[in-house]
């Protein structure tokens, strides 16, 4: 019983950064139909400046936490205006191996300034976020406590920003039809890039968080949770917000429990299957409603 | 003797009824007409009989002499080999492919070789491969567009293109043909020429012809009867001459002020 | 008719013939040297693996970001089969059943995910593979796991080499060339349309995946035997990019295309060894300008061939005659960029209202 409740704890905290990531990913598509294949690389940046935030310039958690994700949202920003806004009209297919492209770069060119060498965030820090509440045999750290904190107030900020505000409801009629919305007066450049901005700087966040979590970077870390991310985001069904977040739930569960459960090494294939099953099952995700191409 | 019979055909799209309860029946060698007001469901009408989408109630039967087989809810390609070809409202050529291989492409029903001996290209693979282009090029000419063969299709002017995709509805040798509004954008000497050619390749080939359109000049004209169809329902069927004085059709059409005018 | 066309067959395979003896001729008298041979192998092998993934991205219009994987299968059986017939029959048996395995693998792959469309079918295709080479790392008793697998001798020379990488190229571009390969084209111009004129769409998908996948099992096969080592994350994601910017770099639909960027982004790989992440870095820059600037890849979805070459040679000698008086005007418009952004030209999987 122990062992289940804590596992649920460790799903929560893994679930809450994949939700985050999702976020992005699911935005993004939901705005310009594009799976971003560089957003798991803006993550990677978050983890990277988070480290060099504390190791150089010997700054705290928060702080680094909010700069890392203000840088964030600047090359999200800039990687829409530079690499996929001339592709706005290109067909899809150019669109998603221009995003291969652009995650290739980040990662590779990450590589090649700051080398392909792991890198661990300071004790002092590692050491004060490590230490946590015991209740009995269930041990729950800081880190845990403030992955999920970090990641509730961000959702309910994200959800106050596009239901309640005037950009939001830009960004939620962009997404339903981009020339209709013109057409409205809406600016769709400045709604989808203050998408990428949204998207990056939850990105940037889950970045630094995950760093701390498992206390290990490299500049390819962003792949598999990136991938995982996504398998999030489409579960809860594309596009959806909520949908994100119940399914960065639901994968974060998912895997702990597999790995907790003595199959770590079939974690990532389990994911995968899921992802295969509720495409086949349901492509349109949990929230989302199938819809049929016209003719 | 019929060739397709709809009975009770009923699609709706959520809570919207594209089409509620049409039945209609059209006999071998006719030509037939499906008018009415924009969005009265004509469109859904041959996305059904085709495959495109699958009625939420009623059938559609296909009949090959006394034989009757149903068709609805199955796949468009099945649908195309048992016989029924069409066109597209808005054209849907294969667009950055030539002339010659759209019409290449619809015959590959009729293709004898199998799958194996297309990797070695063996001589019966060779002759077969003649075959096809010799009687894509037969058919080109009806419309005038062998010269053009290896042209990009979408490098052809609008009136060719829709001619273009009426040759590639032919070269499945299909018994009926559906267009879908094959003049819209035409001027009245385009329109002409293709009201010709309709009626030549409906001899040519012992073609029954379904057609939706909104030129009411080519409709009455070509049509032996017509269906007029209004806000997904049947309100009136009969010759073209009936069709016109008809209430009901002119109230669709016109509003209901228009009688009293 | 059928004698022009034999004898046109006839030149062609006197060419192949010809090529093939002049390069075993020069291996034999070590005029090609070691590292050299090296490169070739690699080019060859990459040219199965990138025509292969051509006839479903390019030419069947169904993005596949799994190709590794299906190479994988290929590798495993014939490193395995290998391993307890170290002849040559069982190399050869190693890449028939490969081949066969890596197509039965597209045909289950197939039938449940090509129902899903462009981006879509590509994740899946991504995590299929992903999810066969995990089996790999953790089906310890057969494949060694994460260490891999040693071979102790190489049966690949240049005879299966050429062997195999012409075969592909032709029979693959036999099968583009006939009715069942225009059927597969007419999924990439429009899927709707192709269903409307009879093609049954979903068979020619699986058609051209087994196919594909075929091809990528020879060439996981053939890859196996030369490199005398293989292991799970040889197959990883990257790889099956690497596979991709051929085909895109070659251009969508364009065998020669492919061909040609094989060879060039081999030799290019080759000379950049030593700095790994500049190459990669490279790599993802040339993707992105491609697809800014030439969304078709350099060759479209057109074939090289005499015509082309003749035209080509025009142009470049009026160019040439005109040097002097155009030079800035060429260079200006080099530093604009030689195509609009945005452009459809290439315009795959477009959905029309």
């Amino acid at each position: 019983m122990d062992q289940f409740v804590q596992q649920i704890i460790n799903g929560i905290s893994l679930g809450s950064i994949y939700a985050l990531i999702a976020l992005g990913y699911t935005m993004v598509y939901g705005i310009i139909k594009l799976i971003n294949f560089a957003h798991c690389d803006v993550y990677m940046l978050g983890a990277y400046i988070g480290y060099f935030c504390m190791t150089i310039l010997h700054l705290d958690v928060i702080p680094s936490l909010l700069i890392a994700m203000m840088l964030c949202t600047v090359v999200g920003v800039l990687i829409e205006k530079i690499a996929y806004k001339p592709l706005r009209n290109a067909t899809r297919i150019a669109v998603l191996i221009t995003a291969i492209g652009v995650s290739l770069f980040l990662e590779y060119g990450t590589m090649y300034f700051v080398s392909a060498q792991v890198r661990t965030f300071p004790p002092r820090i590692v050491k004060s976020m490590s230490a946590g509440i015991k209740l009995g045999n269930i041990n729950v750290t800081y880190m845990q406590l403030m992955i999920v904190g970090v990641t509730v107030l961000l959702m309910v900020l994200l959800q106050f920003t596009v239901k309640k505000t005037r950009i939001g409801k830009a960004m939620r009629a962009v997404s339903l039809d981009v020339d209709a919305a013109e057409l409205m007066g809406i600016n769709v450049d400045t709604t989808i890039s203050f998408t990428f901005a949204l998207g990056s700087a939850l990105a940037g966040a889950a970045g630094v968080l995950v760093g701390l979590y498992y206390n290990s970077i490299n500049p390819l870390m962003g792949m598999l949770p990136g991938l995982k991310a996504f398998v999030a985001a489409v579960f809860g069904g594309i596009g959806i917000i909520p949908g994100a977040m119940i399914g960065g739930y639901f994968i974060g569960m998912v895997e702990t429990f597999v790995s907790g459960y003595g199959y770590s090494m079939y974690r990532d294939a389990v994911v995968f299957a899921i992802l295969i099953l509720i495409l086949i099952i349901k492509p349109a995700g949990l929230l989302g409603r199938n819809v049929r191409e016209k003719v | 003797m019929k060739l397709l019979e709809v009975k009770k055909l009923t699609k709706s799209f959520g809570g919207l009824m594209a089409v509620s309860n049409v039945s209609m029946v059209i006999d071998k060698g006719e030509l037939v007409g499906l008018i009415g007001p924009n969005g009265a469901g004509k469109t859904t009408v041959f996305n059904l009989i085709t495959g495109m989408y699958s009625p939420s109630s009623g059938t559609i039967t296909l009949f090959d002499g006394e034989q009757g087989k149903p068709i609805q809810g199955q796949k468009p390609n099945k649908i195309c080999n048992a016989g029924v070809a069409r066109t597209f409202q808005n054209i849907r050529l294969f667009r950055d492919l030539t002339v010659l291989d759209n019409v290449r492409i619809a015959m590959h029903r009729s293709v004898k070789y199998r799958l194996l001996s297309c990797f070695v290209h063996s001589p019966g693979y060779r002759s077969e491969e003649q075959r096809i282009i010799d009687e894509s090029i037969e058919l080109l000419k009806i419309f005038n567009l062998d010269g053009k063969k290896d042209e990009l299709a979408r490098n052809l002017p609008y009136g060719e293109q829709r001619h273009l995709e009426i040759a590639r509805a032919l070269a499945s040798r299909p018994k009926l043909l559906l267009l879908d509004e094959p003049a819209a954008g035409m001027n009245p000497a385009e329109t002409a020429q293709l009201s010709e050619i309709i009626r030549k390749v409906r001899k040519l080939f012992n073609l029954t012809i379904l057609l939706i359109e909104h030129d009411m000049s080519l409709v009455m004209k070509i049509c032996e009867r017509i269906y007029v169809l209004d806000f997904g329902s049947v309100i009136a069927n009969g010759s073209p001459d009936e069709i016109k004085s008809n209430e009901r059709v002119i109230t669709a059409y016109l509003g209901e002020d228009a009688i009293d005018a | 008719m059928s004698k022009g066309f034999n004898k046109k067959a006839f030149i062609k395979t006197l060419a192949l013939l010809l090529a093939f003896s002049v390069v075993q001729l020069l291996i034999r008298f070590n005029i090609i040297s070691y590292y050299y041979q090296d490169i070739l192998a690699r080019v060859c092998i990459n040219i199965i693996l990138a025509v292969s993934l051509n006839l479903i991205t390019g030419f069947t219009g169904q993005f596949s970001l799994g190709h590794a994987g299906f190479m994988s299968i290929g590798a495993y059986t014939c490193a395995l089969i290998i391993e307890r017939v170290p002849t040559v029959y069982g190399f050869i048996a190693g890449v028939i059943l490969g081949a066969l395995l890596a197509a039965f693998a597209g045909f289950l792959v197939g039938l449940p995910t090509l129902r899903l469309k462009g981006d879509y079918l590509a994740i899946a295709t991504l995590g299929l593979s992903e999810i066969i080479r995990i089996l790999f790392i953790n089906l310890d008793s057969i494949t060694n796991g994460a260490a891999g697998l040693y071979l102790q001798r190489r049966f690949v020379n240049w005879f299966w080499l050429y062997l195999f990488t012409v075969s592909t190229v032709v029979l693959i571009s036999n099968f583009v060339r006939s009715s069942h390969g225009r059927a597969c084209i007419s999924i990439r111009e429009d899927e709707i349309a192709a269903e409307a004129v009879g093609i049954n769409t979903t068979k020619y998908k699986v058609i051209a995946f087994m196919i594909g996948s075929f091809f990528a099992g020879v060439a996981g096969a053939v890859y196996a035997s030369y490199n005398y080592f293989i292991e799970p994350n040889l197959f990883n994601f990257s790889k099956s990019i690497d596979i991709l910017v051929v085909v895109v770099l070659g251009g969508l639909g364009s065998i020669s295309g492919s061909i040609m960027a094989a060879t060039v982004l081999e030799l290019i790989s080759s000379f950049l060894q030593s700095v790994a992440a500049i190459r990669m870095v490279l790599y993802a820059v040339l993707l992105i300008l491609i697809m800014l600037f030439r969304p078709g890849g350099l060759m479209g979805s057109r074939e090289l061939s005499v015509a082309m070459l003749t035209e080509l040679r025009k142009k470049a000698i009026a160019w040439l005659k005109a040097m002097p008086a155009r030079a800035v005007h060429a260079v200006r418009s080099i530093a604009k960029g030689s195509g609009k952004p945005g452009d459809k030209s290439a315009g795959k999987g477009r959905v029309d209202g």
